[in-house]
C-alpha cells in the first residue's frame, strides 16, 4: 500500500496533467463536456456510496440479529447481488423491471444497482469488523446488563467502525469504477462523453488519456479522504490492551 | 417471599453445564449467604469460572434452578411450575450483580471515567452529572482519581483492572463476581487491585464470589473456600480448616501442587 | 404471465452458446492476469527504479473503470496501428485489469516466506533465478490460490462488459435476443440466474481448495 503523501503527490500530478493538457488544443475542446460528464459521474458516485453503507450495515445488521425470515431475506440479497454481475443487475433494473410495471428513471436505477451491488459485498465488511471486536466486550456489556441495542449502538459499532474504514475506502473506488456502466443506459457521466465525443471528432487518443487521468484523480481523492478519516476514527478510539 | 438474612443470596440447585458431551458443572448445589464472601479454588478445567459465568448468565445452564435472593434467575414461576424467563426478567434479576473480568474487558474508546459512565447511564438511566460524581467517587476509591480522563491503554494492567471494578460496582449490585482478576497482571501489580477488593470487603456489605490462585489472599480475605474438581465442588469449609486440614486426597494434592510452588 | 418458459426454453441454447465465449473470456483474460501479475509482484522487488513505474502503472489501472480500459484498447490501439477484433481487446484488458489485483496477492504471498530461506538460497549460492523456481514460488503460490480464485470469480463476473465492445457473450446475446422480441425478462433473468449459479459453484470450489491447502500447509 503506498503513502498518503505519495498518493497526494500522484493526486497533485495528475491534476497538473489535465489542467495542463486542457489548456493545449485539441484538449481544450473537450474539456467542458468532460468536466459535465464528470459532474455527473461524481454525483452518481456519493449517491451509489451512501446507499451501499445503508444497505451493507442494513444487511449486515439483519444478517446477525434479525428475526429468521429477515435473516434469510439478507442473506438472500447479499448472495444474489454479489453472485451476480453488476451489469447484469444494471440491466435488470433497466430493461425487466419496467415489465412488472417499475419504470425508474435511469438515474434512479443507477444509483439503486450501484448501492445494492456494493451494499451486499460491504454488508460482509460490516458483518467481519462487528465479529472482529473481542468476546469480552459483549460480556462486560451483559454484565453491566445493557440490552443487545445498547451493546451494539455504543460499545460494539464505535469499534468495529474503525475496523471497516478502510475496506470501504476500497470499496468506494470499486464503486466508482463501476459507475462507468451506467454509461450503458443512457445517462450522460463521464465514460459516456468519452464515447459520444470519441464517436464524433476521433480524437481518440486525447479523449481517452484525459478520461483516465479525471478517473485516476477522483479515486486518489477518495483513497486520501478514508486515510484521513481513519486517521482521525483511530486517533478517537484509543485502543486498550485489553482483551 | 420474604427476604431475610436467612435468605440465600445466591443459590445453585442442581445445576448442570455441559459443552456438547463434555459435562463441565454436574448438578451443583451450592449457597451464599448475604455478605458472605466465598473464594472458588481448584484446577485449571474444573468448571469454577463456568459457575461465575453461569451466575453472570454468559453461559446457558442445562439442568437445575440458579436463585438470587430467593428468586430464579433463568426462570419464572409460572402456574407453581419454572419456565425459561424472558429477556425483561433476565435483566431484572441480572442487576443485582456486577463481574470482574480476568483480562478486565475495559471500553477501548472511553475513558476510565466514561468506563463507570456508561453503564448506569444507559441502563439505570442516570442523569449525566449524577453518572459523572457516582463514577469519579468510585475512581477515587480505587485510588485512580487522577487518572479519570485517560483511556484504557494509557493505563497499567492494575490500574486497568481497578477501572474495571469501579465499573462494575457502578451499578451498585448486591454480588460481586471476581473471575480471576489478577492472573493476567504482571507481579508487581497484583497487590494494589487485591488491596481495593479487601477494602471493598470492609467497607461495604457486598456479597461477593471469587476465583482465584492466590491462595493467600483467599485465605487471608474470604469466610468460605470451595474447592472444585471436575465440575463438583469436593470439599468446602472456613479457610484454618480448609488450609490446615484439608480431609480430602485430592485437595491435599492439589494444594501442595500450587504451595509448592509458590 | 411475466414469466414465459416456452420463450425461456427457446433462446436457452442461444445463451448456452454465448456462454462458452464467457468461458472463453475468462480463462484467457485471468490466464493473462496470473502471469502477468507475478510479473508485476517480481519486478516490483527488483529496486526502485523498476518498482516505482510498475506501482504506478499499477495505480492507474486498478483506480479507473475497466469499460475505459476495455475502449482505450479497442479505439486507441488501433491509432497505433495495433488492430484487435473485439474479443482479443476485451480479453487483453480484462488481464491487464486483473493483472494489477493478482500482483497484490502475490506480493502478500512473496513477503509471507520468512527471511531465513532468502538466506539460506544465498549461502547455498543459487542463482536468483533458481532461488525463485525452485525455493520462494513453490511455497509462495500456493497460499495464494484461493486469493487468485476468488479474483478469477470477479473477473468472471466482469466480462459482460465486453457487451460494450459488441463482443457475443451471455449478456450481449441477452440484450440482442432482447431487442429482436422486445421481450427482456427472460433473457436477462437467465443470464442472472447463469452467473449466480457459475459463482456459488466457483465459490464452493475454491473453499474446498482453501480447506485442502489449509491442512497441507499447518506448520
Amino acid at each position: 500500500m503506498m503513502g498518503i503523501r505519495s498518493i497526494a503527490v500522484m493526486l497533485a500530478a495528475s491534476l497538473a496533467l489535465v489542467a495542463g493538457l486542457s489548456t493545449t488544443e485539441p484538449f481544450r475542446t473537450f474539456m467542458p463536456g468532460l468536466i459535465e460528464g464528470a459532474w455527473m459521474t461524481v454525483r452518481i458516485a456519493l449517491v451509489g456510496s451512501l446507499l451501499a453503507v445503508l444497505f451493507g450495515v442494513a444487511a449486515a445488521l439483519a444478517r446477525l440479529y434479525g428475526p429468521l425470515p429477515l435473516r434469510w431475506l439478507a442473506r438472500a440479497y447479499i448472495e444474489i447481488f454479489r453472485g451476480t454481475s453488476a451489469l447484469v443487475q444494471l440491466f435488470w433494473l433497466f430493461f425487466v423491471l419496467p415489465d412488472f410495471g417499475i419504470s425508474l428513471a435511469p438515474f434512479t436505477v443507477a444509483v439503486l444497482t450501484l448501492g445494492l451491488n456494493v451494499g451486499a459485498y460491504g454488508a460482509e465488511i460490516v458483518r467481519a469488523a462487528i465479529g472482529a471486536v473481542p468476546r469480552g466486550q459483549w460480556e462486560a456489556s451483559t454484565a453491566l446488563n445493557m440490552t443487545r441495542g445498547q451493546m451494539l449502538r455504543r460499545i460494539i459499532l464505535p469499534q468495529a467502525v474503525v475496523a471497516m474504514i478502510p475496506p470501504w475506502g476500497n470499496l468506494f473506488i470499486e464503486l466508482l469504477k463501476a459507475t462507468a456502466l451506467v454509461s450503458l443506459i443512457t445517462i450522460s457521466d463521464l465514460a459516456f462523453k468519452a464515447q459520444e465525443m470519441n464517436q464524433t471528432t476521433f480524437k481518440t487518443i486525447d479523449i481517452f488519456t484525459l478520461v483516465l487521468l479525471i478517473y485516476l484523480a477522483i479515486s486518489l481523492a477518495i483513497t486520501i479522504g478514508m486515510r484521513l478519516i481513519e486517521g482521525a476514527a483511530s486517533r478517537g478510539l484509543a485502543r486498550g490492551r485489553a482483551h | 417471599m420474604t427476604l431475610d438474612r436467612a435468605t440465600p443470596m445466591v443459590k445453585f440447585a442442581g445445576v448442570t453445564k455441559r459443552y456438547g458431551r463434555l459435562t463441565v458443572i454436574d448438578g451443583l448445589d451450592f449457597a451464599i449467604a448475604h455478605g458472605e464472601k466465598v473464594a472458588l479454588i481448584g484446577p485449571s478445567g474444573s468448571g469454577k469460572t463456568t459457575v461465575l459465568r453461569m451466575l453472570m448468565t454468559l453461559e446457558r445452564i442445562d439442568g437445575g434452578v440458579i436463585w438470587v435472593e430467593g428468586e430464579p434467575l433463568t426462570h419464572v414461576e409460572r402456574g407453581g411450575r419454572l419456565v425459561p424467563a424472558d429477556a425483561r426478567h433476565l435483566r431484572r434479576v441480572r442487576g443485582k450483580i456486577g463481574m470482574v473480568f480476568q483480562h478486565f474487558n475495559l471500553f477501548p474508546h472511553m475513558t476510565a471515567l466514561k468506563n463507570c459512565m456508561e453503564a448506569p447511564m444507559t441502563v439505570l438511566g442516570l442523569p449525566k452529572h449524577q453518572a459523572a460524581e457516582r463514577a469519579a467517587e468510585l475512581l477515587d476509591m480505587v485510588g485512580l482519581a487522577g487518572k479519570k480522563n485517560h483511556y484504557p491503554s494509557q493505563l497499567s494492567g492494575g490500574q486497568q483492572q481497578r477501572v474495571a471494578i469501579a465499573r462494575a460496582l457502578a451499578m451498585r449490585p448486591k454480588v460481586m463476581l471476581f473471575d480471576e482478576v489478577t492472573s493476567a497482571l504482571d507481579p508487581e501489580l497484583v497487590g494494589e487491585v487485591l488491596n481495593v477488593i479487601r477494602k471493598l470487603g470492609a467497607e461495604h456489605d457486598l456479597t461477593m464470589l471469587m476465583v482465584t490462585h492466590q491462595m493467600g489472599f483467599a485465605k487471608e480475605f474470604a469466610d468460605r473456600i470451595a474447592f472444585f474438581h471436575r465440575g463438583k465442588i469436593e470439599e468446602e469449609g472456613k479457610p484454618e480448616e480448609f488450609f490446615g486440614n484439608p480431609k480430602n486426597e485430592r485437595t491435599r494434592q492439589f494444594l501442595r501442587a500450587v504451595l509448592d510452588a509458590v | 404471465m411475466l414469466w414465459d418458459w416456452g420463450y425461456a426454453l427457446e433462446i436457452l441454447p442461444v445463451l448456452g452458446q454465448a456462454a462458452i465465449i464467457t468461458i472463453e473470456a475468462t480463462l484467457l483474460g485471468f490466464a493473462m492476469a496470473a502471469v502477468l501479475g507475478l510479473v508485476f509482484a517480481i519486478l516490483r522487488m527488483l529496486g526502485p527504479a523498476v518498482a516505482w513505474p510498475v506501482s504506478m502503472l499499477i495505480e492507474l489501472v486498478r483506480s479507473t473503470p475497466l469499460l475505459i480500459q476495455i475502449f482505450f484498447l479497442y479505439f486507441v490501439l488501433p491509432k497505433f496501428g495495433v488492430t484487435l477484433d473485439a474479443f482479443t481487446a476485451g480479453v487483453l484488458a480484462l488481464g491487464l485489469h486483473y493483472a494489477t489485483y493478482c500482483a497484490e496477492v502475490y506480493r502478500a504471498g512473496l513477503e509471507n516466506i520468512p527471511r531465513g530461506q532468502w538466506e539460506a538460497s544465498i549461502a547455498l549460492n543459487l542463482s536468483l533465478y533458481t532461488t525463485f523456481k525452485d525455493i520462494i514460488l513453490p511455497q509462495a503460490i500456493p497460499p495464494v490460490v484461493p486469493p487468485l480464485g476468488n479474483y478469477l470469480v470477479a473477473l468472471f463476473k466482469e466480462t459482460p462488459l465486453l457487451s460494450a465492445i459488441a463482443v457475443l457473450e451471455l449478456m450481449q446475446t441477452a440484450k440482442i435476443l432482447g431487442s429482436e422480441t422486445f421481450r427482456y425478462v427472460e433473457p436477462i433473468t437467465l443470464v442472472g440466474a447463469l452467473f449466480l449459479a457459475m459463482s456459488l459453484v466457483s465459490a464452493a470450489l475454491i473453499r474446498q481448495v482453501e480447506r485442502a491447502l489449509g491442512r497441507r500447509f499447518v506448520r
